[in-house]
C-alpha cells in the first residue's frame, strides 16, 4: 500500500515500521515465558517497554481489538453459531435493533443478498443456541437460520499491514 | 481431555487480554491464585487442549483498511467438502475456512470462506482465482459482500467464564 492510501485510513496514519513490524509479527503468536515483551524486543531491535508501549497505542486508536488468547467457544463447553435472517427491507433497521439487544449476539453484519442479516450468537451452553435463537423469532416475528460451524478447515489468518 | 476447574480459572483470567507489564503471566497468576510457571504451564495445556486457538494480537482489519469483507459460499457436494476446504484454506487471502449445514431449500450452499481485502474488485478477482485455482468453477457459489456493521464485539459468558470470539 502506498503512503498517501495508508494515511487515509485513520488507524494506519502515523503508524512507522516498528508497529508493523508488531502487528504483522504477533499475529501468528506471542511468546509464552517469563519476559514475553523483552523476548519480542529482542527480535526486533528494541527493549520490552517499548514494545508494551506500542502495544498500548495500537489498542489505543483502534488498530488491534485485542492482545491476549482467542478461545475455542465449544471447547469451554458453551455454544456458537453462525445465523442469518431474510429481513424485509422496510423492517431492517427495527429487527437490527431488537437483535442486537440479546448479549448473546455478536459481529451482526448486514450483507447484500436475501439472506440480509448475519451475525453470531454465543452462550453459556449448546443448547443456549436453539433457545436464544427461538427468542429472536417472538421477538422478530422472522425465522432465524442456525448454521453452526461442523467442519473447520486450516488457514492462516493474518492481515499485512 | 477434560477441563479442570484450573484450567477455566486460567483462561478467565485471562480473558480481557494480557496485561502490559514486564511479567505478564505473573501478574495473571496473582489474579488466578497460580504462581507464573503454573500459568505458563496451564497456557501451553490450553492451546494443546484446543481452547485457546490464537495467541498474539487481534487486528481490526476494517480499520486497518480491508473495507471489502466477503463471504463466500459453496454448494460442495458431500464427498467433495474436506479437499476443497483444504485447497481454500492454502490461499492467503481466505481468512476462515468452515463447513457448515445446508438449511433446504432456502440455503443449498455447505462451505463457507471469508475473503477480506481492500476493495470489492480485488476479492472477485481473489475468488475466481480460488474457483479456478480448485478446480471448482462449475459449483453454484455466491459472494455475500458486507454493508453495515451493526455490531463487533466478543460475546461474554454471563458467569463471568472466559471471552468467545469468532472471527467472523
Amino acid at each position: 500500500m502506498t503512503v498517501a492510501a495508508r494515511n487515509s485510513i485513520p488507524a494506519l496514519a502515523g503508524l512507522d515500521d516498528l508497529d508493523r513490524a508488531i502487528i504483522n509479527g504477533l499475529q501468528g503468536g506471542f511468546p509464552v515465558c517469563d519476559e514475553p515483551f523483552a523476548a519480542v524486543g529482542a527480535d526486533l531491535g528494541v527493549d520490552g517497554d517499548e514494545v508494551a508501549a506500542r502495544i498500548e497505542n495500537l489498542l489505543a486508536v483502534g488498530a488491534l481489538s485485542r492482545f491476549g488468547p482467542l478461545y475455542h467457544a465449544e471447547e469451554l463447553g458453551g455454544g456458537l453459531a453462525l445465523c442469518a435472517m431474510k429481513v424485509p427491507e422496510a423492517d431492517f433497521d427495527r429487527v437490527a435493533d431488537q437483535v442486537n439487544a440479546f448479549p448473546e449476539v455478536a459481529h451482526n453484519y448486514a450483507r447484500d443478498h436475501a439472506f440480509n442479516m448475519w451475525f453470531v450468537l454465543a452462550t453459556e451452553t449448546p443448547e443456549g443456541i436453539g433457545e436464544t435463537a427461538g427468542r429472536i423469532e417472538r421477538a422478530t416475528g422472522l425465522r432465524v437460520y442456525t448454521m453452526p460451524k461442523l467442519q473447520e478447515f486450516f488457514v492462516g489468518l493474518r492481515f499485512e499491514v | 481431555m477434560a477441563l479442570t476447574d484450573r484450567d477455566r480459572r486460567l483462561a478467565a483470567a485471562i480473558e480481557d487480554g494480557l496485561p502490559l507489564v514486564e511479567r505478564p503471566y505473573a501478574e495473571i497468576g496473582a489474579r488466578a491464585g497460580l504462581s507464573e510457571d503454573e500459568v505458563i504451564a496451564g497456557l501451553a495445556r490450553l492451546r494443546d487442549l484446543g481452547v485457546i486457538k490464537r495467541f498474539g494480537v487481534v487486528v481490526r482489519h476494517h480499520e486497518l483498511g480491508y473495507r471489502a469483507n466477503a463471504m463466500v459460499v459453496w454448494d460442495v457436494p458431500d464427498d467433495r467438502v474436506a479437499d476443497l476446504g483444504n485447497c481454500f484454506g492454502k490461499f492467503d487471502f481466505v481468512t476462515l475456512c468452515y463447513r457448515r449445514p445446508r438449511r433446504l431449500p432456502d440455503w443449498p450452499y455447505n462451505l463457507f470462506c471469508m475473503v477480506h481485502g481492500r476493495a470489492r474488485e480485488t476479492v472477485l478477482e481473489q475468488v475466481e482465482f480460488l474457483a479456478r485455482s480448485c478446480g471448482v468453477t462449475d459449483l453454484r457459489h455466491e459472494v455475500l459482500f458486507s454493508g453495515t456493521r451493526f455490531k463487533q464485539r466478543g460475546a461474554r459468558y454471563r458467569r463471568g467464564e472466559a471471552r468467545k470470539e469468532a472471527a467472523e
